[in-house]
């Protein structure tokens, strides 16, 4: 049996959400504090350590609103709401079936009302989870092929990879939000900042301008470097939600079909961005998915079905 | 007076193994009658729905009346079976005459496009589906309980307080494949 295999791939996720968060706490912290030494002038430490206060202060917040809250934040961006359970009894339906063959308890169901067929699932935990799926997907797959998606995405829940994602997502998109207002207020501050520290001794000077090419560094790379992290993790995920997904159903070639159909439509979808883009069962940001690279966030689409037909 | 100490700590730690064993073969056995439990409440549903459908497709279906005699007559069987392999034959041969009843449902446009029929279409299939992932489930916990049940020591444990092999609820020939259920 997998079993060992999959409690080991269960604590992975949870060390490594912690980890990340870690990570992304000490990277809040040096980007804020590099403001802070920029806006500093002539004596940057008291600066730095309030703008580092200031950082963690935010990363703790993020971080804890991230695991509380972070569905309902996410379904919220993604404008989905909550599938009412008498309009909607193939769609609650198929997901107690799966309910019943995972042994997870039923996540909270929500639809997006948008034509392009896509799907996620996020949350902390399979206690407190969500699905969300587009009303393009029910109109456009068959009954087996929804079955295969909401599959895919129960073993998301399952591997708890909902726990890193989500949290990943919340993180990364504030490490952006947080440089891109810095790298905004440096360049309005320049003008102003640059007659003062023309002013000072050579040494402080000297001093400053390292500190402020360090500081434009870390705001620059902070958010490539936290993106590549997020791609990086993502993408083995899939290729496992995929197959435990097809042992669920013992139909895999449902699930490659509803890929294909999935990955055939030529909509874009507009809810999807990129703090979320990694969630989707198909990258939703059209044009990316094809090419394996290091911004992929999903493994090739083609590659992904091969390997569920070698299942068959 | 060391001997006895050394007897008593042998007993004391005998018993604290028996004791281990009987309670993991009861939460086992509990196991199993739980997921039975899960299988027949899906069962139930599915019986519930037959009535229905049986009155849904009775206005349309003027010639077929032995398809539906056969339906009911399952129903019956199946609602009165006692023990799992029983019941796994009577609930088998129950789906393979709603599988015919489909068949010819295929034949009466009108009744495939009514609402009502739409529905206990619907309700059906995922009872099947349900009943089918139970299943698994069911005999998955089967298989845990009783390997647990014959292997040694517990063979012994087992048999000093009347633990017995629970049957397994076995799929219909047809449904050995990989479970895809379409009507």
């Amino acid at each position: 049996m997998p079993a060992t295999g999959m409690y080991e791939l269960i604590s992975a996720n949870k060390r490594n959400s912690w980890l990340l968060v870690i990570v992304l706490c000490v990277i809040l912290v040096a980007v804020a504090g590099a403001g802070g030494a920029y806006f500093g002038g002539n004596d940057p430490l008291p600066s730095m350590l309030v703008f580092g206060m200031i950082g963690f202060g935010v990363a703790t917040i993020g971080g804890l609103a991230s695991y509380f809250m972070g569905a309902e934040m996410i379904m919220a961006v993604s404008r989905a709401h909550p599938a009412d359970e008498a309009d909607q009894r193939q769609l609650h339906n198929v997901l107690e079936e799966l309910c019943i063959a995972s042994g997870l308890p039923k996540p909270k169901l929500y639809i997006i009302e948008d034509s392009a067929p896509n799907a996620f699932a996020c949350g902390r935990d399979p206690q407190h989870s969500a699905v969300a799926v587009t009303r393009g997907l029910m109109d456009k797959l068959s009954r087996n092929e929804l079955q295969g998606v909401l599959a895919h995405e129960l073993s998301h829940i399952q591997n708890y990879d909902i726990l890193f994602a989500t949290m990943i997502g919340i993180l990364v998109g504030s490490i952006a939000l947080l440089c891109d207002m810095l790298l905004r207020s440096m360049r309005w501050g320049a003008i102003g900042g640059r007659r003062r520290s023309s002013n000072e001794r050579s040494g402080g000077g000297q001093a400053q301008a390292l500190l402020l090419v360090v500081a434009l560094v870390l705001m620059i790379l902070a958010p490539l470097f936290a993106q590549i992290l997020q791609l990086a993790v993502s993408r083995q995920r899939e290729y496992l939600a995929d197959t435990s997904g097809a042992k669920m159903t013992r139909d895999p070639e449902s699930l490659a079909r509803a890929l294909e159909k999935i990955a055939a439509d030529p909509e874009p979808l507009e809810a999807a961005n990129r703090g979320t883009q990694h969630l989707y069962i198909v990258n939703p940001l059209k044009g990316l998915s094809e090419t394996q690279s290091w911004f992929a966030t999903h493994p090739p689409l083609r590659e992904r079905i091969a390997r569920l037909r070698a299942l068959t | 007076m060391s001997a006895m100490l050394i007897l008593v700590i042998i007993l004391v730690v005998l018993a604290v193994i028996v004791i281990g064993m009987y309670n993991g073969l009861v939460q086992l056995r509990n196991r199993v009658q739980n997921a039975w439990a899960q299988i027949d409440v899906q069962l139930k549903r599915r019986h519930d729905l037959i009535p229905n459908l049986v009155e849904t497709v009775k206005g349309y279906m003027k010639y077929e009346q032995e398809t539906l005699e056969k339906v009911i007559k399952a129903r019956g069987a199946a609602m009165a079976a006692q023990g799992v392999a029983a019941t796994a034959q009577a609930e088998n041969q129950l789906t393979s005459t709603l599988k015919s009843l489909f068949a010819l449902v295929e034949n009466y446009p009108d009744l495939k496009a009514n609402q009502n029929m739409l529905q206990l279409q619907e309700e059906l299939t995922t009872t099947e589906n349900r009943i089918a992932f139970a299943r698994q489930h069911f005999n998955d916990s089967v298989m845990t309980y009783n390997t647990a049940l014959q292997t040694f020591p517990r063979n012994i444990i087992a048999g000093m307080f009347g633990f017995t092999a629970s049957e397994f609820f076995a799929a219909a020939e047809a449904e050995r494949e990989p479970v895809k259920v379409q009507f």
